[in-house]
Order: structure tokens, then C-alpha cells, then sequence
């Protein structure tokens, strides 16, 4: 008797939870899954946005975008940022965890300080980086200048746009990295370090044996995160940008602005849709891959 | 007795309901994008028509110029959108190939009545013998030059041919030790208005058209004049260092700010320019290739244009409201409250207008102005941005990249033209 009623308390509890979770499961389902499948049925029309009809035309868009440069420029750029990106901000990320980690002093001062850019508008921290690379009146050219260099047209030069614009993106991005890591910093024991101190291990050996391996978990986080964002950035590259085209020349256009452009400047949102099945295919591929490399198992 | 009144009351309600819809005013929507002047006039203009036309309503809509038509093709997406809608001219094939516009109806606007009463330059928006839209007033370009700057360097005239505008320009520029611009003798750009000037004014007094007769055909290399023009103008930024692009519309900022001494730019920068006291400033008719040559201007205008929503009621009241914005006198006090120029040829031609210190160059520039006739201003001016910018920043060289860019703008128009025969 007794136990059948816990049972049924249980099974109460479960129909509760599954109530509750199944409100935001509504709203996946309607506001995020249902547009994202959307994609795949408007990328086989021809699907202007200022006509009615949507004639089916099969694989035209995807035939159209592999035959598109900009498109392939787009790509090229866009595993550029990443593959530059995600490790160099790591590294970054990581050290200045590490520095934070051994001070004493002042902690939650530099955390701050190294987080506030993260909680900073992307619109307004890429215009500030524009401005500082002008030409005439940048802070940056202007010490240039001073120091006695040459000035250097940043964002107008087509081999050095993408690099200006990818130190803002890491810039902008470290600081939510930094405080991840340091919550992965402390949660590894003392003693591990302890002990390795007593039997004469060097700060390196600790550093790869111990701290890295015991990373693991938030470096895989961060990995997966970080690449993902970098596949698909976008507001960075709109705003820091002439007019906000991926210039000059097409050397900083991300895919995501191409798909953007396609959709809303010539209003085809079928090839549009075709791209992001595309790169919705790119990062799925690439996420699989990176959990089976990176992941391994560490027991504590 | 009660009955009876009862029944004749429900009757009486009845007849009320049913003709309620016929006496009710007909209400049209007027959509146009946010531009201080131009939305504060219109608020004006609309109680002014609503008094002439008794039973029409016009609602007036304004948004952001920023993504135009990505507002408007949401909202027709959404089975939404205005009954008479402001656009630039040169969107207009976009937007008829979209099926969104219906030509001006004959019972109101006749393409002879067009043509007589309108300037020539608005047969841009004339398509398959029909006018589609129709605007209140044109913008033409003019040399907009820094008095003081010219006094410095003794200069009593603007200049008349494009080789003394590049003498005077070297002599006006002025850089640090470093080579850093401080002042840009002319405000270069291609983002601006200079993709414009290259197009309708440079090539054409070199003697090339940019487009044929029936604008199926992009002409802009059909003699080696083109290469050379086009290279020399690149090389007032790339080899003399007169000025350099610095972004959409920051040439008139530096004007503004006295970083440039000259610029051209449209009329309808007048308002921005005169509005600081501190700059002195005045206007100039475009240069020419050599004194006697061929003059040439770049003409633009924003129409109206009846979208196909308007029907029936709505459509009279569409077209009377078309009339109404378009006549000789909104046009005149259009001038003056945003300083646009007339589209009539009557008020064009009036020398008080034409004799004007600051209207007049842009007026006698009308006469002689082309609206280059687009069928995507948007693609077709990145594609010239692209190209200038190959040369440029990659020194690509000049023949491949005007022949490349030629193919790149005939590919669209045939696209173009393809669809509207389909």
C-alpha cells in the first residue's frame, strides 16, 4: 500500500516535469526547429520574397551557390576566421586564466575588467575598432604616425581587413572564455598539485599533465562554442565593413553575411536557404568531429 | 403600434448599415522612407488635398531609409504595403519585375501629357511605352567648392575643364611630413557620387555611352577612350593624391569639416551643406573635357508610384492623390521647403530659378542630365565599386577589369530582360 502510493507520488512528479518541460519544448519546437526545417522546403524554390508563387526548381539554388565565387570567398573567409580564431583565442583565453589563477590579489577587479567587452554591444565595439583604424583620424594610425611608421589602411586594404577585424572578434570574445577557464582552474584539487610538487615535478610537466588533461572538459566546451560562433559570424563583419558588404573586394565577407545579402539585398531567400542548409551541414560535420577528437576521458 | 415602430426602426438601422460603406471616406496609404523635411511637408500637404478631395483619407507612413526595400518587400510579403509608395527611380525595374506597381492609370496621366509637362529625363521610370511613376521634383549634380580654400591658393574661378580641376586640386591638397592627407584638394570617392560621375559624365564627354538607345546594352568600353578616362580619374586618387575613398557619404563630411576643398555632389546635399554657417562655400556647373565640349549631367529623382493594392475607389483616389503631389505648385513650394528642383519644365526653365546662385548650376545641369536607366541600382553599383576597387587597391589592369565589369553589368540587365519576356 504504501508503496504503491510513492510510486504513484513519483509518477505525479514525472507528469510535472515532463508539464513543465514541455513549455519550452513548445517554443523549441515552434521558434526555433520549425523555421530551421523551414530552410531545407525554401531552399528547393524559387522563393522571392516579393512574389507569390514558389515554384519547386529541386536543386537549382544548390547548382547556383557552387557556382557563385562569392559564395566560395565567403567560405574560405569564414574557415579563415575560424581556424585562426578559435585557436588563437584559446591560448589567449587560457593564459590570462592562468595569470588571473596564481595572483592573489585583485581578482575579481581583472575578471571584471577582462569581461566587460563580452557584455559590450557587438554594434558598438565594432564601430569604436572602426574608428580607431581610420586612416586620418584613428588612434592607432595617429601612433603609428608618432612612433614614426607609415600609416596603414586597415579595413581598406584587402590583405589586412579580415586580420583587423578578427583581432576585434577575439578581443570581444576572450573575456567570457577567461571565466570559463578559471572556473575549470579551480576546479581541479590542490592535492594533484601537491603531490606533484613533492615528487619534483616542473611547471611544465604540471601544466601538461595535470592541468591541461584536467581542462579537458571546459577546453571541449570551449572549443565547440568558440568554432560555432566563428562559423557563424556575422555582426562584425556587417558593421565593420563599408556599408556593410564584406569588403573590400570581398575579403572579410563572412557566409553568414553572404546569406544575409542574398536574402534581403536580392531577395532570394531560396538561395539564401540553400547556403545555410550548406553551412548548417559544415558546422553540424564539424561539432561531430570536434566532440570525438577532443573529448577523452579523465578520471579524477 | 410598438410593433410597427420597431419594425420601421430596425429598417431604418438597416438602410443606415448598408450605405454606411458608400459614404465612408476612402482611405489610401502613402508610404515613403524618413526624411525630415520631405515627411514634415507631406504631413502639410495631406489636410490641404483631404479639403480638395472630400472623401478620400490619406494615411502617411514613414520608416528608416536603412534596408528601404527590405521594409517594403517584408510588408508586401506579409500582404501588407502602401497604395502609393516613394521610390528611387532607379528600383523601379526591381519592383516591376516583383509585379508590386501598376502603370499610372490613362483616365488621369496620358504619356503625351507626361512628356509635355515633364522635364526628359523622367522617361527613366517610362517602361514598355507606359510611365509608372511620377516625381514631385529631380536632383542633378554641380561642383560644390570651399571659398576660403580657393582664396588661399588665389583662386578667383572654379574651374571649367577636368584638367584645371586636377591642377587646382594638387595645389589645394595638403599632407603632414609623413604623407598622412590632412586636406584633400578634391573629396575622391566612388561610393559617393563619383560612380555616377565616372558613368554619366566622364565617359559621355569622352565620347563613350554607357548604355545603347534601348538600354539593353551595356557600352561603357566601346572605345579605347573609355580605358584611358577611367584610369586618369582613378589616378587623381591613386597617383596624384588629390583625395581618397573614404567611405559612403563621408566626402561630404569632410567638405563639411574643411578636409576638402572641393566635391561633387547632388542637389540634395544643398541642405546639409548650407545648414553651417561656418563654411564658406559655393556651387559650380560640372567641368567639361574642353571648353566648347560636350557637357553632361547625372539626374536622379525619387517618384511615386500606385502599387497594385490600389483598386477600384481606391485607385481614383490613388492617381487624384499622384496629381495633386505632382503639380506645378507643390513642385514650387517643394523647392523651397527641401530643396529639391522642380520636374516641371515650366518652373525648370524659369530664370529666377535658373540664374539662382546656389539652384541655378544644378538647374541648367537638368537640361543636360541623363537618370541612367538600372534594372538593380543596388548590384550594379557594387559591381562598379568592385571593379574601381581591383584597380586600386590590386592594381589590376584597367582594359580587364572595365571588359570584366562590362560582362558582369550585362549579365544582370540580360537577367533582367530575360524575366520581363518570360
Amino acid at each position: 500500500m504504501r508503496r504503491g502510493k510513492r510510486l504513484t507520488l513519483r509518477q505525479q512528479q514525472e507528469v510535472w516535469a515532463y508539464a513543465f518541460l514541455g513549455i519550452p519544448l513548445l517554443f523549441f519546437a515552434f521558434i526555433r526547429f520549425y523555421p530551421a526545417l523551414s530552410a531545407f522546403n525554401i531552399s528547393l524554390r524559387d522563393w522571392s520574397l516579393l512574389t507569390t508563387a514558389k515554384p519547386f526548381v529541386g536543386l537549382q539554388n544548390y547548382r547556383d551557390i557552387f557556382a557563385d565565387e562569392v559564395f566560395w570567398k565567403a567560405l574560405k573567409n569564414t574557415f579563415t576566421y575560424a581556424l585562426l580564431g578559435v585557436p588563437l583565442q584559446l591560448i589567449i583565453g587560457l593564459s590570462v586564466a592562468l595569470l588571473l589563477h596564481n595572483i592573489k590579489h585583485w581578482v575579481p577587479f581583472f575578471r571584471a575588467l577582462y569581461f566587460v567587452p563580452y557584455v559590450t554591444s557587438v554594434v558598438a565595439v565594432a564601430w569604436v575598432w572602426r574608428f580607431m583604424y581610420q586612416p586620418h583620424i584613428g588612434i592607432i594610425n595617429r601612433f603609428l604616425l608618432d612612433l614614426g611608421f607609415e600609416q596603414i589602411q586597415f579595413l581598406r586594404n584587402p590583405s589586412t581587413a579580415l586580420y583587423s577585424i578578427l583581432a576585434m572578434i577575439i578581443w570581444h570574445g576572450v573575456g567570457f572564455q577567461i571565466v570559463l577557464f578559471l572556473a575549470g582552474l579551480q576546479m581541479i584539487p590542490d592535492m594533484y598539485y601537491e603531490a606533484a610538487q613533492i615528487d619534483g615535478a616542473n611547471s611544465w610537466q604540471i601544466f601538461f599533465r595535470i592541468t591541461l588533461p584536467l581542462l579537458n572538459p571546459t577546453i571541449v566546451f570551449v572549443v565547440v562554442m568558440s568554432s560555432i560562433r566563428y562559423l557563424q559570424v556575422f555582426s562584425e563583419v556587417m558593421n565593420m565593413s563599408n556599408e556593410g558588404l564584406g569588403g573590400p573586394l570581398n575579403s572579410t565577407i563572412s557566409t553568414v553575411l553572404h546569406i544575409y545579402r542574398t536574402a534581403f539585398h536580392r531577395f532570394d531567400m531560396g538561395r539564401a536557404s540553400a547556403m545555410t542548409v550548406v553551412l548548417f551541414a559544415i558546422v553540424l560535420v564539424i561539432t561531430i568531429i570536434q566532440m570525438k577528437l577532443v573529448t577523452r576521458k579523465y578520471e579524477f | 403600434m410598438k410593433k410597427r415602430i420597431f419594425v420601421l426602426a430596425f429598417a431604418a438601422v438597416l438602410l443606415l448599415a448598408m450605405a454606411a460603406p458608400s459614404m465612408a471616406e476612402v482611405t489610401i496609404e502613402y508610404w515613403q522612407y524618413y526624411y525630415e523635411s520631405k515627411v514634415k511637408l507631406i504631413d502639410e500637404l495631406i489636410p490641404v488635398f483631404e479639403a480638395q478631395n472630400p472623401g478620400i483619407k490619406v494615411k502617411h507612413i514613414t520608416f528608416p531609409y536603412d534596408a528601404f526595400n527590405e521594409q517594403v518587400a517584408a510588408a508586401v510579403a506579409a500582404g501588407e504595403g502602401p497604395d502609393v509608395l516613394n521610390i528611387f527611380y532607379g528600383w523601379l525595374p526591381m519592383y516591376l519585375k516583383q509585379g508590386f506597381l501598376q502603370p499610372l492609370p490613362e483616365k488621369y496621366f496620358t504619356v503625351e501629357q507626361i512628356e509635355e509637362r515633364f522635364i526628359p529625363m523622367v522617361n527613366a521610370v517610362k517602361v514598355d511605352g507606359q510611365y509608372w511613376a511620377l516625381p514631385t521634383a529631380v536632383r542633378s549634380l554641380a561642383l560644390f567648392y570651399n571659398v576660403d580654400h580657393f582664396a588661399e591658393e588665389g583662386f578667383t574661378e572654379p574651374p571649367k575643364t577636368w584638367d584645371e580641376l586636377l591642377e587646382m586640386a594638387i595645389k589645394l591638397t595638403r599632407r603632414t611630413d609623413r604623407g598622412a592627407l590632412v586636406r584633400q584638394g578634391y573629396g575622391w570617392n566612388v561610393t559617393g557620387q563619383d560612380w555616377h560621375l565616372f558613368r554619366e559624365v566622364l565617359l559621355r564627354q569622352w565620347g563613350v555611352a554607357p548604355l545603347s538607345e534601348d538600354n539593353r546594352t551595356v557600352t561603357m568600353n566601346s572605345d579605347p577612350a573609355a580605358y584611358e578616362v577611367l584610369e586618369w580619374w582613378i589616378d587623381w586618387s591613386r597617383k596624384y593624391g588629390v583625395g581618397e575613398e573614404e567611405g559612403r557619404g563621408l566626402y561630404r563630411d569632410s567638405f563639411l569639416a574643411g578636409r576638402a576643398s572641393m566635391i561633387v555632389d547632388g542637389s540634395f546635399g544643398i541642405g546639409t551643406i548650407s545648414a553651417n554657417p561656418n563654411l564658406k562655400w559655393a556651387v559650380a556647373e560640372l567641368p567639361v573635357k574642353e571648353i566648347g565640349g560636350e557637357k553632361s549631367n547625372f539626374g536622379s529623382f525619387w517618384a511615386h508610384a500606385i502599387t497594385r493594392n490600389a483598386t477600384g475607389e481606391k485607385l481614383d483616389a490613388a492617381a487624384k492623390f499622384l496629381e495633386f503631389i505632382t503639380s506645378d505648385e507643390v513642385q514650387r513650394t517643394w523647392l523651397e521647403r527641401v530643396g529639391e528642383l522642380p520636374a516641371s519644365r515650366a518652373l525648370a526653365q524659369d530664370p529666377a530659378l535658373s540664374e539662382d546662385p546656389v539652384y541655378g548650376p544644378f538647374v541648367r545641369g537638368l537640361e543636360y542630365s541623363h537618370a541612367t536607366f538600372f534594372v538593380d541600382e543596388t548590384i550594379e553599383r557594387e559591381l562598379i565599386v568592385e571593379a574601381v576597387d581591383k584597380i586600386l587597391l590590386l592594381d589590376a589592369p584597367v582594359k580587364d577589369t572595365l571588359d570584366q565589369l562590362v560582362n558582369d553589368l550585362q549579365k544582370v540587365r540580360d537577367e533582367y530582360f530575360n524575366s520581363l519576356e518570360k
